[in-house]
C-alpha cells in the first residue's frame, strides 16, 4: 500500500464498515461508536450497581441484630468483599468511563474517540470480569478477605474465590487503563481547532486529571495483584510471612492505586457537577480556571497520600507525618471546588429539576465526607478510628453522597441528549427525596458507631450498638427502594418520554449543538465556537453552532474535519 | 429599618462560632477516655469537631439560602448575572482552608509527639555503610553478589528474641514458622508505633506485656512474672508497653477507650505504650479483618488499682503453679528480671560499629 493509501485508510472512522448502530442489537455487539460504548458502560455498570446494592442489603440485614443469624460468617465476609469490589470496580469507575465515552468527543467537537476499537475492547473486558465475580458467589466460593485482600489472610482463605477475584480485578484494571489512554489522546489531540484548553468544558478537565491518575496508579495495583497471585497459586512468598515475605509491602502497592481510586471515582463527577450547576443556575461557572486546575492538583496530590491507610500498620513515625500533611492539603483544592459551586449558585436563577437537585445533594452530602476526611488525616485521631464504622461512614459519604449522587445528576442531565427524550421530573424528585433520606439514615449513625468502638467487617458486634445498627439497616432498605422509581422512570422515558429537542436545558457546551440523540459521527460538519462553555447571561452571546443547524454560518461550513496529523500540526 | 448586610454577616458569624464551639465540646460521640493518651486525642478531636461544625454550617447554610433566595420564579426566563470570578474572594477561600489544615496538622503533630509518636527509640536508622563496603576490594564483589547476608544486627530479630526470653511468650509464639523481618532500608525495622512520650523517652516502661494475636484470640504474657492470660490486666497510672506480633494473619490491637490501635503483623514486632488512667473493664477489639470470626475476636482489658493488680497476678501464679515451676526451671537465671536483663540491655545500647571494634 502506498503512503497515501495508508493515510486514507487511517482517516476512515473505524465504524464505517460496521453500519447500522441504531438497532437495539448493536448495544450487544462489538460496536465502535463512542455513544454506543458510552451507553453500554452506563447500562452495564447500573446493572452491577443493582447487584452490589442487593449484596449491601444482605450485609445490612445480617447487621440488623448483634448475633450472626442471617448468613454464616464466611458468606458474610464474601458478601461485603464482593459488595465493595462491585461498587468500586464495576459501578462507579465504569460509570465515569461511560459518561466520558459518551460526552468527551461531543464536548470537544470530535467525531469519535481517538481509538474506537480500543474503546470497544476496554468495554468488553468488563462483562466477563463481572460475571467471574458473580459466578464465584454463586458457586459459594467467593473471595472473603475484603476488597483490600490483604495477605496473609487472602492467602489462607478460599483459594478459588481469591484467584477469581484477582483475575477479575486485573481485567477491570486493564479496561480502565485502556480507557484512560483513549480519553487522554482524544482530549489532547482531537479538540476542534478553535478550542484551546481554556475553552474546554470542565468535565473534560476532570477526565484529563482522572485519566492521568489511572495511567500512573493502576499498573502498580496490577503488579501487586500479580505478585499476590503468585503467592496464592505458585507458592512464592512475596507477601507471605511464613517464607519471609512482607505483608506490608502489599499494602503499599495496593494503596498506591486504591487511594487514587477514590479520586478516580470522584473527579469525573466533580466535572459533571461543574457542568450541571451553571446550566441550571443560569450563571457562568464561578472560577473556571480555579476549578480546572484544582482537578489537576487533586490528581497530583492523590498520588502521594496512599500511606494514610496504613497509619496503624508498619510505617515509621516521620512518614506518618508526611502523609498526614499531604492528605490534609487535598482539602484545599476540594474546598475551592465546593466554594466555587456555591458561588455559581449565588445570585443565579436556580431551576429545581432532578439534575440540579442531585447536584445540590452532591454538594451538601459530599462536604460531610470531605470534612471527616480531613479528620481522618490527623494521625492521632486516625489511630483511634482506623478500621471502624467511622471510616465506613466517611467513605460512603464520599462515594455514595458524592459519586453516586453525581452519577444520578449526570444521568438526569444528559438523558435527553443520550435518548432524545426527557426523564419524568416528578419521579426524579421522588427518587431524590428517597435517596437523601436513605443515604443519611444509613450512613450518618455509622460515625457514632465507629467513634464508640464498633469495628468494621464484623458479622457480630457488641449489643450496645444494636439500635444504631437497626436504623442503618432500615436506611439501607429505603436506599434499595429509592432506585425503583429511577429504573421505571428511565425505561419508561426512554420508550415513551416527552421528546427533548436538541437543547432542552439551553446549554452552551458543544454536546448540545447537535441532534438528540446525536447522529453516528456527531456533527455534520466542523462545529464553530462562538462562546465560552459557560457564558450564561452574557449579553447577546450567540449559542455555539453546528453549521448544519445555522444557515448563516453555512458559508464557512465547508471546512472538512482535520485529520489527526494536520490537527497536530495546527496545535504545535 | 433595613439592617446593612455587614451587620448581618457579623451576627451570623458570631452565631456560627458560638454554635460550633458549643457543639465541639458537647458532641458526646466518644467513649470514656481511660488513658493519659486518650485525653490528648480527645482534645484534638474536639477542636476538629468545632472547626468541622463551622464549615458544615457555612456550606449547608449557603446551599439552603441559595435554594430559597435564588430559585427561579415562574415566568422568569432570564439568565443570572454573568459573574465569572472574583480573585480576592478566591484567594480568601483558598487561604482559609489552607490555614485551617496547617493548624490542624500542627496540633496533630503536637499530640502525636506527646503520645510518643516520635520516640527516638522506636525508629532506628538503617546502617549507612555496609561492613563489606569498608573492606578494600569488595566493591566489585558487592556488585556481583546481589544481597550478601548481612552481619548487621537485625533489630526486629532482637526485639523478637527479647520477647522470647520469657518462656511463656515463647510457648505461644510460633516463631519457628514465621521468620522475623529484616530491616527495610531507611524506615526502621520494627513496625514502629507509638512509643514513649518525650518525657519518658529512653526510660524502660514500668510494665511490659507481650501480646500474641492469633485467629481468634489474644494471648497476653507478663515476662516479669511468667503469667499467661487471655485478658489484659493493667494497673492504673503505670506506663505499659505492649510488645506484639501475630501468629497467622494480621490482627490489630484496639482499645477504644485508650484511643490506641496498632497492627500485629506476622514476622514483625510492633509495640505500643500507654498509661491507663481510669479503672474499669474495657473491650479489646481486633480491628483488622482476620477471618470469618473476626467479630468474635475480642477480650477484656481490666484497668485496676495496683493492689488489685498484684492480687490478680498472685491468683494467676497460684492457679498455674505447676506450669510455673516448669517455667522457672527453664529460666536460665532465677535472679530478678532487671538483673537478668541488665547485660542484654547494655549490649543493645551499644552501637553496631562499636560492637565491631570491641570484637576486633
Amino acid at each position: 500500500m502506498t503512503q497515501a493509501q495508508l493515510q486514507e485508510t487511517a482517516n476512515i472512522p473505524a465504524h464505517i464498515d460496521e453500519p447500522g448502530i441504531r438497532k437495539w442489537q448493536d448495544y450487544f455487539s462489538f460496536n465502535t461508536d463512542h455513544k454506543v460504548i458510552g451507553l453500554q458502560y452506563l447500562v452495564t455498570s447500573f446493572i452491577f450497581y443493582c447487584i452490589g446494592g442487593v449484596l449491601a442489603d444482605l450485609v445490612r440485614t445480617e447487621l440488623r441484630t448483634p448475633e450472626v443469624d442471617f448468613v454464616s460468617p464466611e458468606v458474610y465476609n464474601s458478601l461485603f468483599t464482593l459488595h465493595a469490589t462491585i461498587m468500586i470496580f464495576l459501578w462507579i469507575v465504569p460509570a465515569g468511563a461511560g459518561f466520558a465515552n459518551f460526552l468527551l468527543p461531543l464536548m470537544i467537537g470530535a467525531k469519535d474517540m481517538a481509538f474506537p476499537r480500543l474503546n470497544a475492547v476496554a468495554f468488553w473486558l468488563i462483562p466477563p470480569a463481572g460475571l467471574l465475580l458473580i459466578i464465584s458467589l454463586v458457586i459459594g466460593d467467593a473471595a472473603e478477605a475484603g476488597w483490600t485482600s490483604y495477605p496473609p489472610l487472602s492467602l489462607v482463605t478460599g483459594q478459588v474465590g481469591e484467584g477469581i477475584w484477582i483475575m477479575s480485578v486485573l481485567l477491570l484494571g486493564t479496561s480502565s487503563i485502556l480507557g484512560a489512554i483513549n480519553f487522554l489522546v482524544t482530549l489532547l489531540k482531537m479538540r476542534i481547532p478553535t478550542m484551546g484548553f481554556h475553552q474546554m468544558p470542565l468535565f473534560c478537565w476532570a477526565m484529563l486529571a482522572t485519566s492521568a491518575l489511572v495511567l500512573l496508579s493502576t499498573p502498580v495495583l496490577a503488579a501487586g495483584l500479580i505478585l499476590l497471585a503468585f503467592d496464592l497459586l505458585a507458592g512464592t512468598t512475596f507477601f507471605n510471612p511464613t517464607g519471609g515475605g512482607d505483608p506490608v509491602v502489599y499494602q503499599h502497592m495496593f494503596w498506591f492505586y486504591s487511594h487514587p481510586a477514590v479520586y478516580i471515582m470522584i473527579l469525573p463527577f466533580f466535572g459533571a457537577i461543574s457542568e450541571i450547576i451553571p446550566i441550571h443556575s443560569r450563571k457562568p461557572i464561578f472560577g473556571y480556571k480555579a476549578i480546572a486546575y484544582s482537578s489537576l492538583a487533586i490528581s497530583f496530590l492523590g498520588l502521594i497520600v496512599w500511606a494514610h491507610h496504613m497509619f496503624t500498620s508498619g510505617i515509621p513515625g516521620w512518614l506518618r507525618m508526611f502523609f498526614m500533611i499531604t492528605t490534609m492539603i487535598i482539602a484545599v483544592p476540594t474546598g475551592i471546588k465546593i466554594f466555587s459551586w456555591l458561588a455559581t449558585m449565588w445570585g443565579g436563577k436556580i431551576q429545581f429539576n432532578s439534575p440540579m437537585l442531585f447536584a445540590m445533594g452532591f454538594v451538601g452530602t459530599f462536604v460531610i465526607g470531605g470534612i471527616s476526611g480531613v479528620m481522618l488525616a490527623a494521625v492521632p485521631f486516625d489511630i483511634h478510628v482506623h478500621d471502624t464504622y467511622f471510616v465506613v461512614a466517611h467513605l460512603h459519604y464520599v462515594l455514595f453522597g458524592g459519586s453516586v449522587l453525581g452519577i444520578f445528576a449526570a444521568i438526569y442531565h444528559w438523558f435527553p441528549k443520550m435518548t432524545g427524550r426527557m426523564m419524568n421530573d416528578f419521579w426524579g424528585k421522588v427518587h431524590f427525596a428517597l435517596t437523601i433520606v436513605g443515604l443519611n439514615m444509613t450512613f450518618l449513625p455509622m460515625h457514632k458507631l465507629g467513634l464508640m468502638g464498633m469495628n468494621r467487617r464484623v458479622a457480630q458486634y457488641d449489643p450496645k450498638f444494636a439500635l444504631l445498627n437497626e436504623i442503618c439497616t432500615y436506611g439501607s432498605y429505603i436506599l434499595a427502594v429509592s432506585t425503583l422509581p429511577f429504573i421505571i422512570n428511565a425505561i419508561w422515558s426512554w420508550l415513551y418520554g416527552e421528546k427533548a429537542g436538541n437543547n432542552p436545558w439551553k446549554g452552551l457546551t458543544l454536546e448540545w449543538m447537535t441532534t438528540s440523540p446525536p447522529a453516528i459521527e456527531n456533527f455534520d460538519t466542523l462545529p464553530v465556537l462562538t462562546t465560552g462553555p459557560y457564558d450564561y447571561g452574557v449579553a447577546h452571546a450567540p449559542a455555539n453552532v453546528s453549521p448544519s443547524e445555522n444557515p448563516v454560518l453555512r458559508a464557512d461550513a465547508d471546512e472538512p474535519y482535520p485529520s489527526i496529523e494536520s490537527d497536530i500540526e495546527t496545535r504545535t | 429599618m433595613k439592617i446593612p448586610s455587614s451587620i448581618w454577616t457579623l451576627l451570623i458569624g458570631i452565631g456560627l462560632t458560638l454554635v460550633s464551639l458549643w457543639y465541639g465540646q458537647n458532641h458526646g460521640l466518644l467513649p470514656t477516655a481511660a488513658s493519659d493518651e486518650a485525653v490528648l486525642v480527645d482534645g484534638l478531636f474536639n477542636t476538629m469537631m468545632t472547626v468541622s461544625a463551622g464549615i458544615f454550617l457555612i456550606v449547608e447554610g449557603v446551599l439552603i439560602y441559595c435554594a430559597i433566595k435564588y430559585r427561579r420564579r415562574a415566568g422568569d426566563h432570564e439568565d443570572g448575572p454573568p459573574i465569572e470570578g472574583n480573585v480576592p474572594l478566591e484567594i480568601l477561600w483558598t487561604a482559609i482552608p489552607a490555614i485551617i489544615v496547617i493548624g490542624i496538622s500542627v496540633y496533630s503533630f503536637e499530640v502525636y509527639n506527646d503520645i510518643g509518636g516520635f520516640d527516638p527509640h522506636a525508629i532506628h536508622e538503617a546502617p549507612i555503610m555496609q561492613e563489606s563496603m569498608a573492606m578494600p576490594g569488595t566493591a566489585l564483589a558487592a556488585t556481583l553478589n546481589d544481597t550478601p547476608p548481612s552481619n548487621e544486627p537485625n533489630l526486629n530479630q532482637q526485639k523478637s528474641d527479647e520477647a522470647m526470653q520469657d518462656p511463656a511468650t515463647a510457648a505461644v509464639r510460633n516463631a519457628d514458622q514465621i521468620p522475623q523481618k529484616r530491616e527495610a532500608p531507611g524506615v526502621g525495622s520494627v513496625s514502629p508505633s507509638l512509643g514513649a512520650s518525650p518525657e519518658k523517652a529512653g526510660k524502660p516502661p514500668e510494665l511490659e506485656v507481650n501480646v500474641t494475636g492469633l485467629q481468634y484470640a489474644w494471648i497476653f504474657t507478663y515476662p516479669e512474672t511468667g503469667v499467661t492470660s487471655g485478658e489484659l490486666h493493667v494497673p492504673i497510672g503505670r506506663e505499659v508497653r505492649i510488645n506484639m506480633t501475630a501468629n497467622d494473619v494480621i490482627h490489630a490491637f484496639w482499645v477504644p477507650e485508650f484511643r490506641l490501635k496498632q497492627d500485629a503483623i506476622p514476622g514483625r514486632q510492633s509495640e505500643l505504650r500507654f498509661t491507663p488512667k481510669t479503672a474499669g473493664d474495657y473491650a479489646l477489639i481486633c480491628a483488622e479483618l482476620c477471618g470469618p470470626y473476626h467479630g468474635a475476636m475480642r477480650t477484656q482489658v481490666v484497668v485496676q488499682k495496683q493492689e488489685d493488680f498484684d492480687k490478680w497476678i498472685q491468683e494467676q501464679l497460684t492457679a498455674s503453679n505447676d506450669t510455673l515451676k516448669e517455667a522457672i526451671a527453664l529460666n536460665p537465671a532465677t535472679v530478678s528480671p532487671d538483673e537478668f536483663l541488665a547485660p542484654y540491655t547494655k549490649e543493645m545500647g551499644i552501637h553496631p560499629e562499636m560492637l565491631h571494634q570491641i570484637h576486633k
